[in-house]
Formats: structure tokens, sequence, C-alpha cells
């Protein structure tokens, strides 16, 4: 946000709805819907994390699952190994940082090697499954860390998050969560709007010319691909914790794509819409997995491409930015061009 | 001894013809059109499909498989028209949108067929050297190969289409200028690589199940195929899937299949890391070699 421009835009306004709606959802509800909801909280990182990278930055991410898959293996590793009072809240700290270490070295591995745009979306790809091949031979009695049996597609066992000896459940976990998402969400508000935010956005659209206004863009990519790591390991982390589990089709060509998918049917442009729209995706492919499995995800893909086809803002962006337009007199930011895909010069497949 | 090297050889030879088959088909869209086709792999589901039902009606293989490669044409040649054409330079939305796409197909394909089919079995019989006993059908699958390689040359350098077709993607305005229907070159080159990715399903049906998901099976290959290979379909792929076959059945036959896939994948970045533009990269440079050190060859 600009200094001085209003605060009051729908963008704002379905925030505070969408946090007052979660504030208060554990009251009127029971049990299982409160846990199923914390579960869509400690996913909705992954996307949350991809609007960062993707709809900020500009850099397509295949890879924010094999984050989530380190992290979450990583929690359970060292949870399983370490026991005692507090142990499961190193862990998180262990996953979190395991998962941003490597994301963070991967990037400076691309970004200072001049790897950019779609090859990104192909080396992150080629990572997820890396991973997941790896992981998935893990069945045998040799593959233990310690105590941790990694049990490849079996699963692997993660102790719950706990506070002295008591896994957290119910309200308590609901709201842990919470706190997560919506503390992570603002941090990621604050950041965009910084000036290193802004410099995410102009290298974005151009990363010569940023360089020239002396902005170190590969720094600043290493700095928010490693920071997006963090948090879709600090999903991986909740996700292994929430359900004690923890398996490597979490990392598989799907897993990676279908984030992406939420992403760009919301708007990645920003981070309410891709944050509020993923969470109603996932409830709605629940609830159609569980009333017409066959058709769930034929209608989920059929909503994808008539996102990309019609609205390729997203539809939850373009709403927003159509209230803005209509309801509050505002002039909306016109859309940038579509960044991210195809940078100005030879295209691929051409020869000079 | 000679027979561990024909064994060697033998692996060497179904890892190249697998990958190059499941590759091509994605390289010539990537390479020509500047297209990543998630779809790839429902489109190589859809020829061993239509091969399937075809063939257990009777009538033989060598006129099922190329009926595949002709139904998956035509129906590529419909999503070019009514999805692809849209997002030209729009890289990651064609992606997003080919993966729908995708996702539809097989989904639907699992909706009007069920999880799985009775499929086919492998023609030709095996051979045996000593122990070991091989499949001529996998060796006929590397003669296939070369003959594409052969096909797709004279294709792209002596007829008309391929003409038009190199003109479109090296400078699309001036081939435009000049007379060429690119929207329709498009439109056909997108055909052709859905037609070969038919090929390859319908090819490949006959060794495994055929399952709506049948696509996932080769979807990773194909694409770090690609990936090394570049964007020049005729060159790069090739030696790209001798490069990758080579790593897979020296691991695979060593350590197993997952870490020969693990080895692929990691070849794949390092390559990435060295040659972003893959093999093609490589070629592109050398071609583009100063003349001095052309003339003093």
């Amino acid at each position: 946000m600009r200094r001085g421009a209003s605060l009051l835009t729908a963008e704002n306004v379905a925030f505070v709805i969408f946090f007052l709606f979660l504030l208060v959802y554990p009251i009127t509800t029971d049990e299982f819907s409160l846990l199923n909801t914390a579960y869509f909280m400690a996913i909705t990182l992954i996307p949350l994390s991809l609007a960062m990278i993707w709809g900020k930055a500009g850099i397509l991410s295949f890879g924010q699952t094999a984050f989530f898959g380190i992290g979450g293996y990583l929690y359970g590793i060292y949870t399983l190994n370490v026991l005692g009072s507090g142990a499961t809240w190193i862990g998180i700290l262990v996953g979190v940082l395991g998962g941003g270490i490597v994301a963070a070295v991967l990037g400076w591995f691309m970004f200072y090697g001049g790897i950019n745009d779609v090859f990104v979306g192909l080396t992150t790809l080629a990572l997820t499954l890396v991973l997941q091949t790896f992981m998935a031979q893990t069945a045998g009695d040799e593959w233990m860390v310690g105590e941790a049996r990694l049990n490849g597609y079996n699963g692997m066992y993660v102790p719950q998050i706990s506070v002295g000896d008591m896994p957290l459940f119910g309200r308590p976990l609901y709201y842990l969560y919470f706190v997560f998402l919506i503390g992570i969400y603002l941090l990621l508000r604050w950041l965009a709007a910084s000036r290193w935010g802004y410099g995410l956005l102009a290298l974005q659209e151009n990363r010569p010319r940023t360089e020239t206004f002396g902005y170190n863009v590969r720094l600043m990519q290493v700095q928010v691909f490693g920071l997006a790591g963090c948090i879709a390991a600090l999903s991986g982390v909740l996700y292994a914790s929430w359900g004690s589990y923890i398996d490597p089709s979490s990392m598989g060509l799907t897993a990676a794509i279908t984030p992406v998918i939420y992403v760009a049917i919301g708007g990645r442009r920003s981070l309410t819409a891709a944050m509020i729209s993923s969470m109603i995706l996932m409830k709605l492919s629940q609830s159609l997995a569980s009333t017409a499995p066959e058709y769930a995800l034929v209608i989920f893909g059929l909503l994808a491409l008539l996102a990309v086809l019609f609205v390729p803002e997203g539809f939850m962006a373009a709403a927003f930015n159509a209230i803005d337009r209509w309801l509050f007199r505002r002039s909306a930011v016109a859309p940038a061009r579509e960044a991210g895909d195809v940078a100005p010069g030879p295209r691929p497949g051409e020869l000079t | 001894m000679l027979n561990g090297v024909f064994n060697a050889f033998y692996q060497f030879e179904v890892s190249f013809s697998f990958l190059f088959l499941s590759a091509i088909g994605l390289a010539v869209i990537f390479g020509m059109m500047g297209v990543i086709n998630l779809a790839h792999g429902e489109f190589m589901m859809l020829g061993a499909y239509i091969t399937t039902i075809v063939a257990t009606h009777g009538v033989p293989l060598i006129v099922a498989v190329p009926l595949a490669a002709l139904g998956v044409a035509l129906f590529g040649a419909v999503v070019e028209i009514l999805v692809v054409r849209r997002l030209y330079g729009r890289l990651l939305d064609s992606v997003a949108a080919t993966w729908a796409v995708g996702l539809i197909m097989s989904q639907g394909m699992l909706i009007l067929t069920g999880p799985s089919m009775q499929g086919v079995s492998s023609p030709f019989g095996s051979f045996a050297i000593g122990q070991t006993s091989y499949a001529w059908y996998r060796v006929f699958l590397g003669v296939v190969s070369l003959a594409l390689i052969v096909f797709l040359y004279l294709l792209f350098m002596k007829t008309r289409y391929g003409l038009r077709a190199r003109a479109t993607i090296q400078n699309a305005p001036i081939a435009r200028a000049l007379g060429v229907d690119t929207a329709r070159m498009y439109t056909v080159t997108f055909a052709l690589g859905s037609a070969l990715a038919g090929l390859a399903g319908g090819l490949f049906a006959p060794t495994a199940t055929i399952v709506p998901f049948f696509g996932t099976n080769y979807i990773v290959e194909a694409f770090v195929t690609v990936i090394v290979g570049g964007a020049n379909a005729l060159i790069g792929t090739p030696i790209a899937a001798a490069l990758l076959g080579g790593i897979a059945a020296t691991l695979g036959t060593e350590y197993g299949l997952y870490i020969a896939r693990v080895g692929l994948l990691l070849a794949t970045i390092i390559v990435i890391r060295v040659l972003p533009q893959g093999v093609t990269g490589l070629i592109d440079r050398w071609r583009m070699r100063p003349i001095e050190s052309r003339s003093t060859r």
C-alpha cells in the first residue's frame, strides 16, 4: 500500500470478514469441522507462499510441495528422536528452517546461475519429483533416522504438537493454526508493502532495469524464495502434526500442481485472493469428493480452464477489482502485463 | 561376456526408445510453439485407449496404432483451436490450461470406461541369448524410434510444411507477411505433436496396463528428456534420450528403478544449471561459433 492510499478496499474488507469468520467459527461448529478447517488453514500456507513468489516476484515454483515435505519429515524425525516437553516446538523450528535452507540453497543455485522464468518451474518440479521418488523407496528397515522410521509409501508416524505432555487438539489446535495462518498473511502483506516488496514487483516486470536501479536482483530472488520455502515447510510441519502422518504422495506431481491451480483460479497478484479462494476451493473439492467423486476433478479442471481463458487475473482478484471500481468509485490499478509469462526476447525454440 | 554386452545394449535401447517416444510429441510442441503441454501424458493415454479398443475388435495392431495417432491428432487440433490458440505468449497460463485439459481427460476417461481396461498382449514373442530372454517388441520400439527421427528430419527439412513451420517459429510476423498462414501452422504443428503422443501411447499400450492415469507413468521421463534436449526436437531430443537412457540403464541394472529415476532427475537439474537451453543450446553455440574458427577447420 502506498502511503495515503485508502485502507478501504474490497481486498481488505474481504480479509476482515474472513478473519472474523474464522475467529468465531469454533463457537458454531462441531469438533470434526473444526479439525477439518484447521487442516485447510495448514495447507493454505502453500498457496499463500506461492502468491508471494509468483504473484509478487514472478517466480513460478512447483517446489513448494518439496519444501512442504522436507518440513514435515524433518519435524517428524526431530520429534521422534528428541523427547520431552517443548520438543515439538523446537521441532517446528527445525522443520521450518530446514525447508527454508534447502529453498535458499536451491534459489542460490538457480538465480545466481541465471535460471529464470519457465526453467525455474522445471527445476523445482524436478526437485519435487526427486524427493518423492527418493522417499518412495524408503520402505525398508534400513531407512531409520535414529528412532524415526521413514517407511516409504506406508507413511511415517509423526508426533503431534503438544504443550507439556498433552497433544493439542480441538479449539487450542484450531487457534494455533489460525494464528500461524493470519500471522504469516500479515507478515507477507507487510513485506509486500515495504521497499523490498516493491523491489520484487519491479524485478517481476523487468530484471535488468531493476538491477540498474541498484537493486541486488539475484539476492532478492534468493531471499523471497527462501522465505517462501520456510512458509511451505511450516505448512508441511502443521500438516504432518495434524494427521500424525506424512507420506511421499504429499510431494507428487498432483500435489505440486494443485496449489498453482488454486492460485491461478483465485488470483496470484493478491495474497488475500489466493488465501481465501484456496480455502474455498479446498472446501469445494472436499464436498465434491464426497458427493460426486468422479466429477469433482472434472469440474475443478473446467473451473481452472475457464479462469485461465477468460479471467486470467483470477476470479477473486477480478471481483476485488470490479468492486473497487464500482462501489468505491476508485480506478483500480490497470492489470499489468501478465508478467512471468514470456520475457521479451527470443521465444524458446527460436533459432537465431 | 558377449551376453553381458548385449544385455547392456538391450537395456540401453529399451530406455532410449521409451524416453524418446514419450518425449518427442512434447518436444515438437515445445520446440515449434513454445508451449508446454501438460496434457501430454493424457494424450498418450488417449492413444493407448484408442489402440486397445480398436485392437480388441479384431483390428491388427499395425493398423490400430496409426489410427490412434490419427485420432489423437484430431483431438489435439480441437484443443489447439479451443484453448491453446488463445494463450500464445502466456506460457504459464498455457501450462495451467493444458493441465486442466489433462485432468478433464483422465477423469472423463475414468467416468466413461471405468478404472481399467483389458489390454492387448504384446506381439512378436521373444528370443533368448544365453540364459536371458528378450522381447522382440522392445527391439521393434527402437526401430520405430530411429524411423521416426528420419521421418521428422525429412518432414521438417524437405517439405513445404516443414519450411513454413520453421519460418513460423523463427519469425511469425515476417512469415505471415510472406503469405504463411501461421495460425494454421500452429494448429497443424500441435496436431503433429499430439499425433506423436498418441503414437507413443499406442505403441506402449501392449506393454502396460490400460488405466485412465496411464500417462502419469511416462510424463516425468518425457519432461526430463525435453528439458535436457532443449527446444530442438530433431537433434536435442534424440541426444537427450540417448544420454538419459544411458544413465537410466546403468543405474537401473545396478541399483534398481527408483535410484535410476533419482539419477535421471538429478542429472536434469545439473543440465538445467549448466545448459539452460539443453543440448540445443550447445548445438546453437557450436553453429554460431566465430567465422575464423570455421574457416581454419
